[in-house]
């Protein structure tokens, strides 16, 4: 890997090309959750679906991983290199008077998007995968019944206002980061036909998506 | 109008620089930034020190010869201009003004507020050109076909003066604003298609060696580009890339 991706390009095009897995996974990720708003049977079906098909958990889920860390760890190389090529700071730099602040602060928002990732995958991932797989339970029943558990589970969860919070101020990020990634990924793969439908498009993306998963959180909430 | 003057200092490459204060005098607001500076060296002179070393030779925004990173911004607060052709009414009398020179890896300091961009013209040499036969029975260029389109983003590119004003204004220090506007002015002519694929990689290559940090695409560059190349150049050197990258293998 270090050799294909020693040239410049090569690590856009790499940062790119993740960047539009994870786009796409999102969309899904909320899509299942937006469910979770009108009907908690569809929502449990969809989960225990997502979390039983053995080609979504064991290709799809594995490359989805990889495609995360990916995407952080070569945000971080990247950085560093970046860093590099500058070894002595200007004393006086008005970067916000030719580019915006997400633009600036991609490694700031995704540092805060990496960290939220660490309570999301405590939260649900690090439970499903014990009870699953360490547990044996494949069910996807509350012990001694027969209703499928994946909704209470999440409407439990957001009882807590302070994770409410949490997650709400990280959506917020994952908005900055997105309004700056989207239309900038496609820049990186040499897109540049339909200039203004993808950064319009891109701009709906990064505040519709991440304010319909504060909308849940809060839902979840309030309804609690 | 009085202004005071903090200016970065460096006797040579080896040396310790340092921001020092000067204070000029009676500043005309009809002066260019750079006779404003001529008038700080007299002053200089005169009182026995070191002028300040600065780069510059048309001043007239065409040589690429000036630079400075002035209040922050290279060629500093006005657009579509170099260094030599901002003028003093830009600022206010009473103002602070910090000058320095580009700050890169790729770009070390010689003196003051000078420094070395030879990186470009090693960029350059490692496939900015085209290899023709110019002994006399050269093909006349306007027997090519050439659309207006292509003829038209050519010379955009072709305007690039190679100041480096991309690379000081990038977060990074990237040098794919310039890298990518002279792949592009050969990459949309059919006479620069022939070397095509080995232009951008060579270019691309000599650039990554020099030490210039990777495009996050802010879009500095573009804005702060004294000739107004545009970030498409970077899309089409991304392009060229790509497909030169599958050609190669």
């Amino acid at each position: 890997m270090s050799g294909l991706l020693k040239s410049s390009i090569a690590r856009k095009v790499a940062m790119a090309l993740s960047a539009f897995f994870l786009l796409i996974f999102l969309l899904l990720h909320f899509s299942v959750n937006f469910i979770s708003v009108f009907s908690e049977d569809v929502f449990n079906e969809a989960s225990h679906f997502m979390g039983t098909n053995p080609l979504i958990q064991f290709l799809m889920q594995p490359i989805l991983i990889i495609g995360v860390v990916f995407h952080f760890v070569m945000g971080f190389v990247l950085e560093a290199k970046n860093k590099a090529a500058r070894p002595v700071k200007y004393s006086k730099y008005s970067g916000s008077e030719n580019a915006s602040w997400m633009s600036r602060n991609m490694l700031v928002s995704g540092a805060v998007i990496l960290a939220f990732l660490g309570l999301h995958f405590y939260d649900f991932w690090v439970h499903e995968i014990t009870v699953k797989y360490v547990d044996g339970d494949m069910s996807g029943l509350i012990l001694g019944t027969e209703h499928l558990r994946y909704y209470e589970e999440m409407h439990d969860k957001f009882a807590d206002i302070w994770r409410v919070a949490l997650y709400c101020i990280s959506f917020v990020l994952l908005s900055l980061h997105l309004l700056h990634g989207f239309q900038s990924a496609f820049q990186s793969v040499g897109i540049r036909k339909f200039r203004n439908v993808i950064v319009k498009l891109g701009n709906i993306y990064a505040i519709v998506i991440p304010l319909g998963f504060i909308f849940i959180a809060l839902y979840h909430h309030f309804t609690h | 109008m009085n202004l005071t003057l903090k200016i970065w200092r460096q006797k040579d490459s080896n040396a310790k620089g340092q921001m020092v204060d000067y204070k000029v005098t009676d500043i005309s607001e009809h002066m260019s930034f750079l006779e404003m500076m001529d008038v700080l060296n007299e002053g200089l002179v005169a009182k026995g020190e070191e002028p300040v070393a600065f780069d510059h030779d048309c001043r007239e925004g065409i040589c690429g010869m000036c630079s400075l990173q002035i209040n922050g911004e290279p060629h500093g607060p006005d657009r579509g201009i170099t260094t030599c052709q901002l003028h003093m009414r830009m600022f206010n009398d009473g103002d602070t003004i910090v000058i320095e020179p580009w700050r890169a890896a790729a770009f070390p300091v010689i003196k003051d507020l000078i420094v070395d961009r030879t990186a470009f013209e090693r960029i350059q040499q490692a496939g900015g050109y085209i290899s023709v036969n110019t002994s006399g029975n050269t093909q006349d260029a306007n027997a090519i076909p050439i659309s207006k389109e292509a003829a038209d983003k050519a010379m955009d590119a072709a305007t690039c003066i190679g100041c480096g004003a991309c690379v000081a204004a990038c977060k990074n220090a990237s040098a794919m604003l310039f890298t990518s506007a002279k792949v592009s002015q050969f990459a949309l002519l059919p006479q620069g298609r022939v070397e095509a694929t080995e232009r951008v990689m060579n270019m691309v290559k000599q650039m990554d060696l020099e030490g210039f940090g990777n495009c996050t695409n802010t879009g500095a560059c573009e804005v702060e580009c004294p000739k107004g190349i545009s970030l498409e150049n970077i899309a089409r050197m991304n392009r060229e890339y790509l497909a030169a990258s599958v050609a190669k293998s």
